[in-house]
């Protein structure tokens, strides 16, 4: 689960670690108030799940009560485009008034927190070339990334955070203000249950102080039965409301741009590998959508629900791999629910496990517009088939 | 012939609630030697016919255990594993889905030089059919013993493939389903190992999927190292970056993980990488070298 800036700067602040004063405004009213409070310069950050923000023109600083008024009149309700949202862009719905810093002789440096998958431990990264894209800075020179392994019993250590501090260059006068922000990273990265935590840039101000300019914070969702008061930083708004909608019934479904085939398979593996076969066959996956490992009525008529509320698909491609599931039982299923919800479109259904023959043949009795096919290339092709002839 | 799983195992099952019974007793039907269950409190009673006991240790003294299929929920399924790991039960087959990650590095750690292998978590286990014995939550039926290993991350697709065998009248030696989270304890490069050493296993599988370095890893360790074909497929060719696939680990990040790049990777290492799912049985038929 993503959080806002906002969210994650007074989660950190708890933590120790310094930001920058500031406050969430949802109206330009609420803005105002919050940069009279903070004193001018004001920056007026637009608060969306996605970064460069900057760029987009999602960042804006203003001198006066007058100028932050209009800059958050424009900025709330405006439709940010980044490199990261795609170009439908995100609605801002929620602004972060702060105080303007003097940048004047500042030095912009890269801090985060992820967890490794190779070394099977949380890693700190540092780099000197803050507010950068990060990936850029990998892809162009590996070697300006520096990174400490976190140590599972013994946590982050002091001499750990020193070889960071020498790496990034920080003056001596700096190192104990350092040790202690970047300790301080590491309890909140460990608290939170983090699995991404990112300050970028990571400030040190001219006369030395060290703050966390921005911050981007990603919770293992694993984890958020243990953090209840975190559940509750969830902005729906930011979700897909399909998406959304799915999980509520423990669908896993991911929208996808400019597809025109609607598939519904059981287990995320297989229904990657379907997408991928609708592709082989020449046609466009609409979603991926895993109904689970099993399958039962009650989810397969939500799943349709969901699918058929995107008015890009055309076709249907059920494909269920049920093993010890009875495909009678998965049949009833499917025509109760096309039924019910009236669904027009073509649905081509390959299904594997007990009672397969009855399963088929009480879909073909149902008067229904339904295919059968006994495997995954066969029902690729009859659904982009469908799916064009549907056009 | 088999690797880690065969007639020699005896199964131990950590948390006996609905699914872990309903499991046990799948594994016993299809003639697994399940020897007990472990539920804390619940020691010194039986369900369906399996003795509970309170701890591993105890379990293991008793039962003399050598494989333990781990469905505690998540919140205990860290905890669970180290448990079945410090009662010295040398295989750890972990199916439960949604452990935190951070758990996870902990029990990782606590694992680090002890005489155990983890499976999983969040798999569909392990099984060797012509050894009648299965660790895990994957239909028996649509299994059959013979000489090809299979190694993947998914569950249902897994199956994909092992059915595509057994239609070919191809069997296999083990299935092995490592699991779709970010930390895992046996990954795609330990199984092609086992299966390598294997006399029984003559060709491999190698089911990847986005996300990680995983695949790429093994297919250095293929190029240098692996004697036998191996046939691979990735899932998630069509994936757009920065999304989660329902997997924790499926999720290409930072321009990394794609199927593109894994697939080159294993192409240039000599793996028969396949580009659609439906020929996974076709391919190691034309690879296998006897029949």
């Amino acid at each position: 689960m993503k959080v806002h800036e906002y969210q994650a700067k007074a989660l950190l602040s708890s933590f120790g670690v310094p930001v920058p004063r500031g406050k969430v405004a949802y109206t330009a009213d609420e803005a105002v108030e919050v940069a009279k409070e903070l004193g001018f310069p004001v920056v007026v950050k637009a608060q969306i799940h996605a970064g460069g923000r900057g760029k987009g023109g999602g960042v804006k600083l203003a001198r006066s009560a007058e100028e932050a008024e209009s800059i958050a009149r424009a900025m709330l309700g405006m439709r940010l485009r980044t490199h990261q949202t795609g170009p439908e862009g995100r609605i801002v719905r929620r602004l972060l008034v702060e105080q303007g810093m003097d940048l004047a002789g500042s030095r912009e440096m890269y801090l985060a927190m992820v967890v490794d998958r190779a070394r099977e431990s949380p890693v700190f990264m540092a780099s000197a070339q803050g507010g950068m894209d990060i990936e850029e800075v990998a892809a162009k020179d590996p070697k300006a990334i520096l990174m400490e392994t976190v140590h599972v019993a013994a946590g982050f250590q002091p001499f750990q955070a020193r070889k960071l501090a020498f790496g990034l260059g920080l003056p001596a006068s700096t190192l104990a203000r350092a040790v202690t922000f970047m300790q301080a990273i590491h309890r909140a990265f460990e608290a939170l249950d983090a699995s991404l935590l990112e300050i970028n840039p990571f400030l040190m101000t001219r006369d030395g102080a060290l703050l966390a300019l921005d911050a981007k914070l990603s919770l293992d969702d694993n984890a958020l039965y243990r953090h209840a008061e975190l559940k509750e930083l969830r902005d729906f708004d930011e979700e897909d409301p399909l998406e959304v909608e799915a999980s509520k019934y423990g669908l896993n479904y991911i929208k996808l741009e400019g597809g025109d085939v609607g598939c519904m398979v059981n287990g995320a593996g297989l229904a990657m590998a379907t997408m991928d076969i609708i592709k082989l066959a020449g046609g466009s996956p609409a979603n991926f959508l895993d109904v689970g490992g099993g399958a039962n009525a009650d989810q397969i008529r939500n799943a349709f629900r969901i699918l058929l509320a995107d008015p890009d698909v055309r076709a249907v491609l059920i494909n269920i791999f049920g093993g010890i599931l009875r495909c009678d039982v998965l049949a009833e299923g499917v025509i109760a629910a096309v039924r019910e919800l009236g669904v027009k479109v073509p649905v081509v259904i390959r299904m594997k496990g007990n009672n397969e023959e009855k399963g088929k043949a009480m879909l073909r009795d149902s008067g229904l517009n339904f295919t059968t096919a006994d495997d995954m290339s066969e029902a690729a092709q009859r659904v982009v088939a469908a799916a064009k002839g549907a056009k | 012939m088999s690797v880690l799983v065969g007639a020699h195992s005896r199964v131990l099952v950590q948390g006996m609630g609905k699914h872990g019974t309903f499991h046990a007793v799948g594994g016993r039907e299809y003639g697994t030697n399940v020897v007990g269950g472990v539920t804390p409190g619940k020691g010194g009673t039986t369900v369906e016919g399996f003795a509970l006991f309170n701890t591993v240790e105890e379990a293991v003294r008793k039962t003399a255990a050598n494989v333990s299929m781990v469905f505690v929920p998540p919140p205990g399924a860290a905890d669970a594993i180290m448990e079945a790991a410090d009662a010295g039960i040398p295989l750890v087959v972990c199916i439960t889905e949604g452990v935190p990650t951070l758990d996870m590095v902990r029990a990782a750690a606590f694992l680090e030089g002890r005489p155990v292998r983890l499976i999983g978590p969040n798999c569909p286990g392990i099984i060797s059919p012509g050894e009648k014995c299965k660790v895990g939550i994957m239909p028996g039926h649509i299994h059959k013993g013979g000489p090809v290993g299979v190694v993947s991350r998914s569950g249902t697709l897994t199956y994909e493939a092992v059915n595509q065998l057994t239609a070919l009248g191809i069997g296999q030696s083990t299935c092995i389903g490592i699991g779709g989270d970010p930390i895992i304890g046996t990954n795609h490069t330990d199984a092609l190992r086992l299966f390598n050493d294997d006399p029984g296993t003559q060709a491999i599988v190698m089911i990847g999927e986005i996300g990680g370095s995983a695949e790429e890893e093994a297919a250095v360790f293929v190029k240098q190292s692996v004697r036998k074909p191996v046939v691979g497929f990735i899932a998630g060719q069509t994936a757009p970056p920065g999304r989660r696939m329902g997997h924790a680990g499926a999720i290409i990040a930072g321009g990394k993980g794609t199927a593109e790049e894994k697939m080159r990777a294993m192409a240039a290492a000599g793996i028969h990488v396949v580009k659609s799912p439906a020929d996974i049985g076709a391919a190691v038929a034309e690879v296998l070298p006897t029949r």
